[in-house]
């Protein structure tokens, strides 16, 4: 038996297509690839911090270090935190699909 | 109870593999972590389709877990040590609702998979056999869950907290921010309950903060602890996060989980709700 997403809290394959029920207008999607130098980091913690610096979020990358967050408009950070080092960006998002890089060190 | 009676540190864990009457489980909403890696000697249960009922929403009895927990081969007196992803979240989640049907020997492992991979732990892909066992578990202990109309007898009376993010206790967010937004419930949050976000409990590597530290967050939040507490979330696994050190690390004596949680109160027909960033009104 198999259940959406919504019903859970844990978070969805972070390399996989956006779900079709996804409604992209709606949404404010904040996506990115943590990379350490030119390489992708996989298994790397992403937390998306709001305004103030609180937990928003967090999920864990896939192979090739890609992320992925339902968000709202506004200034966000992401902050990573991996065996190759940690980083922190800054995002100003909008409605739609916001690309972010995350570089660690 | 104190802190070592319910938590174990990851240097402990790694000393205690394979320890007799000690076993490790891990839990998930999504068990494909434990299937890319996990604890060596770990059993995994899947939160969604092992701890819940598949028809009602609602947990499975009590001849299901002692079922499910003999299938695992899971002694009744066995000491198990949780831990899992989401920083522990479902683990947590675990540890309540082992506590919720009478297991006496459980603790979580600190900072779960998380604090694990940073340390650069080991993982294996092998995964145990253990033998069957005969399960006993006790009657629901329902001093620690509580139910819809608990929470609606506590507005205005008693402890109420929120431990959802503060966009979602605002409403301007419907669900944690890796989730699609798109929900049927109303966004807010129960009158009178304080926000304080789980994640003020935990350090950035998933360990929980120090007793005075976390003594401190609550107090600061105005949590007064002469009184009952019911903590909550959107499904009740941030809050079991929030329950395990309301109740397990700093020792208060009545604090419950709404497993409920805002998926339930938010969609309830004439319950008063309460929107923006302050408790509001009774």
């Amino acid at each position: 038996m198999t259940m959406s997403t919504v019903d859970g809290c844990g978070a969805p394959d972070q390399a996989a297509d956006l779900p079709a029920s996804v409604d992209i207008a709606k949404e404010t999607v904040i996506t990115g690839t943590v990379r350490a130098g030119d390489a992708p980091v996989g298994g790397a913690y992403v937390r998306l911090l709001d305004s103030t610096g609180e937990f928003t979020a967090e999920v864990v990358t896939s192979p090739a270090g890609q992320f992925r967050f339902f968000a709202a408009p506004g200034t966000w950070t992401l902050r990573a935190l991996s065996r190759e080092g940690n980083g922190d960006t800054t995002v100003a998002a909008a409605q739609g699909l916001n690309e972010v890089a995350v570089p660690v060190r | 109870m104190s802190r070592d009676d319910v938590l174990v540190s990851a240097d402990w864990a790694e000393k205690n593999l394979g320890a007799e009457n000690v076993v490790f489980v891990e839990v998930d909403e999504d068990t494909t972590a434990y299937d890319g890696g996990h604890i060596q000697g770990a059993v995994k249960i899947n939160w969604k389709t092992e701890l819940q009922d598949q028809v009602r929403r609602d947990f499975v009895n009590k001849e299901q877990f002692e079922a499910l927990l003999s299938s695992k081969g899971i002694g009744t007196d066995d000491t198990v040590v949780l831990y899992g992803g989401n920083n522990n979240w479902f683990a947590a989640y675990a540890y309540w609702y082992f506590k919720l049907y009478g297991h006496r020997n459980v603790k979580l492992l600190d900072g779960g998979r998380k604090k694990w991979e940073l340390d650069n732990r080991p993982y294996t892909t092998d995964v145990p056999q253990r033998p069957a066992t005969s399960y006993t578990a006790q009657e629901q202990d329902r001093s620690i869950r509580a139910f819809r109309d608990d929470v609606v007898a506590a507005i205005g009376t008693q402890n109420l907290i929120d431990v959802r993010s503060p966009d979602e206790y605002a409403g301007r967010l419907l669900a944690p921010a890796h989730l699609p937004q798109e929900q049927a419930q109303r966004p807010g949050h129960v009158p009178t309950a304080l926000s304080v976000p789980w994640s003020k409990a935990a350090n950035e590597d998933g360990t929980f903060k120090t007793d005075d530290e976390l003594r401190r967050i609550y107090g600061e939040a105005g949590l007064d602890d002469s009184k009952d507490t019911i903590a909550y979330c959107r499904i009740g696994e941030r809050s079991s996060h929030t329950w395990f050190v309301l109740k397990e690390l700093l020792g208060h004596q009545s604090v419950r989980n709404y497993d409920g949680s805002w998926t339930e109160y938010g969609s309830l027909v004439g319950v008063p709700v309460a929107i923006g960033d302050e408790p509001g009104k009774a």
